[in-house]
């Protein structure tokens, strides 16, 4: 699903070049969920950018579901993320005073789904992740854990190839944190493939495998596939 | 994503913050208002003006004394010379030019005129029945001064409405009345219908009596004060003041029109020196106006500014969830649009409004500057346009994740 081979982002500001990711490399399998771990300036955002479709590599080459999404132009690469990656970030980022209807039927709005389907898509979403009675509440009506789950419904609303989660448990409560991580390993054994960037031990142990990113290369891999009874 | 629902997401997000809205529209309406009623205004007063000099008589020339030369070489004041008769605005008369429709010699002074315990000081005029074709003068009651009151040297006064009032009260109708005018008793024969006008040059603060009476009788004197013309048409103004300027110097035997004893002007002249003066006066409020849709430009420019800076973060979503750059874009400029048109015509309306308002008030004809109201529309949707796309555009350059960590 996702083969990242050889990739390497120099960032140049004022001659000083600076280099996040140097010749990295991996393979993400179909249904599979992985989280890539490491510390802040460990280049794992600036990795989670270039598979999100945010930002292209300075050299190497990424394939997404069969497409080299590398060296995309930005109108193709919004096209990219519209349907083939689902979001959920740490600040969740629905929009204000809408109804969490329209945000999950958002994505699809700019796919050019009728005004009907996409509202009978949100809903179904919406009760999938357990909002079936919160259709209508906007994100202020909503506790975190709420508006994370109205944000993964979005993320599905596509039906993207994969599903990209930055950090998606930093801004909420504990408990709640738990339930989210549940839901992500339901939408994996649903067949869904999910990368999860975190810097908590604690979450990455919901995942499959974890990706250790130090110093822009990939440090060591773990396999924690039964730890917290995540899939396989 | 199509137009349909490009304008339909302007508008949802339009109504989400009603505030910021009503506020961004707020400083459109009032530009485009305050231009379209100060711009309405400018033009109704200058309208007025002119429709005041109009007043005065329909292709007004106006011949009057030139200056003597003293002695001892001093220019005397104007009118002082006593250079026009009778005969020279009869020989007008007599030479029939089509350029010139009626001859009005007229003599003028100030006088006490009394009647019974009241009294008043104003114009006496003494006319020829031509007087009210060049003057438009129009009789409330009785009759203006005929030939025979003329040639017959009567005592007969016909006056205006206002000394009517201050001799006789209001609503009195004083024909048959007597006045006194140095003591002389005259007997009003009408009274002409009130012109509007105050100050100076009052139209209906007036007496007039015969042209005789008044040079034998009253004043003693066998000039006249001046010779009004009516010229046939606007257009022939100034081939009415060629020919009897020119008969004028033939008759006083002066071959140099530099040395003419009289001097000439026309109500065009007047109108087009007042034209001057009020365009300037409206030309000062466009200014005023121009500076208030300025404030009210950078009133949309700010608020666009501020909305743009505000929505970095959901434009940075937008576009993570798959809206391309040129949709970004379209969506802002499609609320600014909504925004300027919409304020627009609410500005255009209340403008409109409000110079209807102002010129019914201070009694103003009341017109709409088809003008005012293009520049005003033009210029502020012009300003939201650009200074809705300028930011969005900038925005949608941002790459999604500066976008979406802006704080």
């Amino acid at each position: 699903m996702i083969d990242v081979s050889h990739l390497s982002k120099i960032y140049k500001m004022d001659a000083v070049e600076t280099v996040a990711l140097d010749n990295v490399s991996f393979f993400i399998k179909k249904g599979e969920f992985v989280a890539i771990m490491g510390p802040s300036g460990s280049g794992k955002s600036t990795l989670m950018h270039i598979i999100g479709a945010l930002d292209t590599p300075t050299s190497g080459t990424y394939i997404l579901d069969g497409q080299d999404v590398s060296k995309l132009s930005k109108d193709q690469l919004a096209e990219i993320r519209n349907k083939k990656i689902g979001f959920v970030f740490q600040a969740f980022n629905l929009l204000p005073r809408t109804s969490a209807l329209k945000n999950v039927a958002l994505p699809m709005v700019y796919a050019g789904i009728s005004k009907d389907e996409r509202m009978k898509r949100a809903e179904e979403l919406l009760k999938e992740v357990g909002l079936g009675d919160r259709l209508n509440h906007t994100s202020s009506q909503l506790s975190g854990g709420q508006m994370q789950r109205v944000a993964i419904a979005r993320a599905l609303s596509m039906n993207p190839a994969i599903i990209l989660a930055d950090e998606p448990t930093g801004n909420i409560s504990t408990v709640q944190a738990e339930e989210i991580m549940k839901i992500f390993q339901s939408l994996q054994k649903q067949g869904h493939t999910i990368v999860l960037i975190t810097h908590e031990p604690s979450i990455a142990a919901f995942s499959q495998r974890t990706i250790h990113i130090k110093d822009g290369k990939i440090d060591k891999v773990e396999h924690n596939g039964y730890k917290k009874g995540g899939g396989h | 994503m199509d137009f349909a629902e490009l304008i339909s997401s302007s508008f949802e997000a339009l109504f989400l913050n009603k505030v910021r809205t009503a506020l961004a529209g707020l400083g459109i309406v009032i530009g485009i208002g305050a231009v379209i009623a100060l711009v309405s205004l400018g033009q109704a007063s200058q309208q007025s003006v002119q429709n005041q000099i109009q007043g005065l008589g329909a292709n007004l020339v106006t011949i009057s004394p030139g200056s003597t030369q003293g002695a001892g070489g001093v220019q005397g004041g104007f009118g002082s010379a006593t250079t026009l008769t009778y005969d020279d605005a009869m020989s007008i008369q007599a030479a029939n030019y089509p350029s010139i429709s009626s001859v009005s010699p007229e003599v003028s002074r100030r006088s006490q005129v009394t009647a019974g315990k009241n009294n008043t000081n104003t114009q006496i005029y003494g006319v020829t029945p031509a007087y009210t074709a060049v003057h438009n003068i129009t009789m409330n009651s009785g009759t203006f001064i005929t030939n025979a009151d003329v040639t017959g040297n009567r005592e007969v006064a016909v006056i205006g409405p206002t000394v009517a009032s201050d001799l006789f009260g209001d609503g009195v109708d004083p024909t048959g009345q007597t006045i006194r005018i140095n003591k002389i008793p005259f007997t009003i024969i009408g009274v002409t219908v009130s012109k509007g006008g105050s100050g100076f040059g009052n139209q209906d603060d007036m007496v007039f009596i015969p042209l005789t009476t008044a040079q034998k009788t009253v004043f003693g004197m066998t000039n006249i004060s001046d010779i009004s013309l009516s010229a046939s048409s606007a257009n022939d103004i100034t081939q009415a003041e060629n020919d009897a300027g020119y008969l004028l110097l033939q008759r006083h035997k002066i071959s140099d029109p530099a040395q003419a004893d009289f001097s000439m002007f026309s109500q065009s002249d007047i109108i087009s020196t007042i034209s001057s003066v009020t365009g300037t006066f409206t030309s000062l409020l466009a200014g005023i106006a121009a500076i208030s849709l300025l404030v009210g430009g950078i009133g949309i420019m700010n608020i666009m500014l501020v909305t743009v800076i505000e929505r970095t973060r959901e434009i940075g979503l937008r576009k993570a969830l798959g809206a391309k750059d040129s949709t970004v874009v379209q969506q802002f400029l499609i609320e600014a649009i909504i925004l300027t048109v919409g304020g627009g015509i609410v500005g255009m309306v209340l403008g409109i409004a409000l110079s209807f308002v102002i010129a019914t008030f201070i009694n103003l004809p009341f017109t709409i500057s088809v003008y005012a109201i293009g520049l005003a529309i033009g210029v502020s949707s012009g300003i939201g346009i650009i200074f809705g796309w300028y930011p969005a555009k900038k925005a949608a350059d941002l790459s999604p994740i500066e976008a979406l960590r802006y704080e």
